[in-house]
């Protein structure tokens, strides 16, 4: 395998991520190196083993639940407050369904 | 007399015999860091007026014969990635510049309930990844102990700080190594308990199945004494396990005769000469505190660092899709519609660490990859997992260096990420198997600089009383010095 340009920006595009030119340069055979060596985990015949998700401690089972009741956490001036755009009580993002 | 090179115990006593105020004693700290911290560069904000209120509230206390706290009149650095109210919380990252906190981490609020003084915000790597503190998005941190160097990371902020008294004590995070090598580095303890041993709430994640905030100290009781009050359960936070918190300073007794102390081969290939002498110099004191050491196999060490990579990166890709410019954070100044907003604004925003790990996590979740490497990785890490659970099935604690190398100068390795990433072989392991680790000062190399190795000891789930009365018996026995 052999990472491309297109595949950078593919996966970029993805993540919502705009790279420069001189960015996806630099990550092509970075990036490349990296999964190559993340390969190696082939070697290894894990055919019947299970995948571990999350560390599974005696307890952490039942402590994950509790009573679904609402409770009061912020205001929502507290919420707002940190908005790059905050307006009437909402977060203003660019218009994303344009008029007819 | 000098207030910033004592223990917890130390401060305490003064305090009681009235010697000196907390007020006093926050002072100094801060007189100390705006005289040494323009060099190491451990802090991004401080909050002196918090600190010296904090501070007269403790001395009211002791003037109205209240006892003491567990950490009354303690000064802590807290690292940038977990929330404070009212304060700056970056997390080293241009996205979060002038982002602050509106609630408290739990790990903070425990703290600040036990007495403690917050003095600041400490640098890492952004939003905690990297291992030299280089990554963050604001400078670089430098390492007391040679300021040309760097002080490990991504907890560096931290571990310099409590390296070069500027704080007591010190809250860092643990992902893959993230307060056991900046402890080694900067030659301070600095521990991880077991996952889910201490409150993540309020903490910006990074690896979710991986993330863990622990302490650093000068001394493993002071160490204890820290982790003692932020461990337990949390019902904010639904991994926090509901396992009782053991007095962990009853358990630095020194009663080390006859532990099996295992020492796995895999943790011994390929570190540099001068941290392999050192660690068997740690090891041959174990042997004369009468612990029996045995030699144990470790089988799929080899394969962690890249079972480790998989799995944060997509943690981290998923993890990192909240900062978007909509509801906190920076955003782009000029886009053409709102997917060119978030492109932007996370262009703009992330440093190229960031950027990398979440390309590669995407990647490897992505469609087509996902069985291959992120399914993959989760299987060989329960192989990783298991063999843990087979050597403590013999041992009692494990014993490795922390890191194969020692800490190297600043600009050296940023240009190699895969360099980077190999590097934290020795610590990925536990973080993979969820069990607790700490890192103590294991002596200094002996070349010119003469720096800091770390020695890691490593004990089964929520052993955490074993672990640190293992740690304190090393260093009760000169083992932080050993030459």
């Amino acid at each position: 395998m052999a990472l491309t340009e297109k595949d950078v920006l593919y996966v970029a595009d993805l993540a919502h991520l705009e790279l420069t030119d001189e960015e996806v340069k630099k990550f092509v055979p970075q990036l490349d190196s990296i999964l190559q060596y993340m390969q190696k985990l082939n070697q290894l015949d894990t055919t019947n083993v299970e995948p571990m998700a999350q560390v599974a401690t005696a307890t952490a089972e039942n402590s994950a639940l509790r009573p679904d009741q609402a409770r009061r956490t912020f205001s929502q001036q507290d919420a707002m407050a940190r908005a790059p755009e905050p307006g009437g009580g909402c977060f203003k993002v660019p218009r994303v369904i344009e008029r007819s | 007399m000098d207030f910033t090179n004592l223990t917890i115990e130390d401060i305490q006593g003064i305090l009681t015999r009235r010697e000196a105020s907390a007020e006093e004693i926050t002072r100094a700290h801060f007189e100390r860091i705006h005289q040494k911290d323009s060099d190491v560069r451990a802090y991004l904000s401080l909050c002196e007026d918090k600190a010296l209120d904090q501070a007269r509230r403790v001395d009211q206390q002791i003037s109205a014969g209240e006892p003491l706290l567990p950490l009354s009149g303690v000064p802590v650095a807290v690292k940038d990635v977990i929330m404070t109210q009212g304060l700056p919380t970056t997390c080293a990252s241009k996205i979060l510049e002038r982002y602050s906190a509106h609630y408290s981490a739990t790990a903070v609020s425990r703290l600040e309930s036990a007495g403690a003084i917050i003095l600041g915000k400490t640098n890492c790597d952004e939003f905690a990844m990297g291992s030299s503190t280089e990554n963050s998005g604001f400078f670089p941190t430098h390492n007391p102990h040679d300021l040309t160097r760097v002080p490990g990371g991504s907890s560096g902020g931290s571990a310099a700080a409590v390296a070069a008294n500027l704080a007591t004590v010190a809250l860092g995070t643990d992902t893959g190594g993230s307060i056991r090598q900046p402890a080694a580095f900067c030659g301070v303890a600095g521990m991880m308990g077991t996952y889910g041993r201490v409150s993540r709430y309020g903490l910006v994640a990074f690896g979710s199945s991986l993330d863990h905030i622990g302490p650093f100290g000068r001394s493993v009781r002071d160490v204890a004494r820290v982790m003692k009050a932020i461990a337990g359960r949390d019902p904010l936070d639904s991994t926090s396990a509901d396992v009782p918190v053991a007095d962990y300073e009853n358990a630095l007794d020194g009663r080390v005769r006859g532990l099996k102390v295992g020492v796995p081969g895999e943790y011994f290939e390929g570190l540099s000469p001068e941290i392999g002498r050192n660690i068997e110099k740690g090891i041959a004191l174990f042997e004369k505190l009468g612990c029996e050491v045995k030699p144990v196999h470790l089988r799929h060490t080899e394969y962690a660092v890249g079972c480790y990579y998989i799995i944060c990166t997509a943690e981290v890709s998923s993890n990192l899709a909240r900062y978007d410019g909509v509801r906190y954070g920076y955003r782009s100044p000029e886009y053409s519609d709102l997917r060119d907003m978030y492109r932007k604004t996370r262009n703009q925003g992330f440093g190229a660490e960031a950027k990398r790990r979440i390309m590669l996590g995407t990647y490897v979740l992505s469609s087509g990859y996902y069985d291959a490497y992120y399914l993959k990785a989760q299987k060989v890490r329960t192989l990783i997992a298991r063999d843990f659970v087979e050597v403590f099935d013999e041992v009692d604690v494990i014993i490795t260096p922390t890191s194969p190398i020692l800490p190297f100068k600043l600009g050296e390795r940023v240009n190699d990420p895969l360099q980077m990433y190999l590097a934290d072989i020795y610590t990925v392991t536990a973080s993979l198997a969820g069990i607790p680790g700490i890192s103590v000062p294991c002596g200094k190399s002996k070349g010119d600089p003469s720096l800091p190795v770390g020695m890691q000891i490593l004990a089964k789930h929520f052993d955490e009383a074993r672990l640190l009365q293992v740690a304190d018996a090393f260093e009760k026995a000169g083992g932080f010095e050993v030459a």
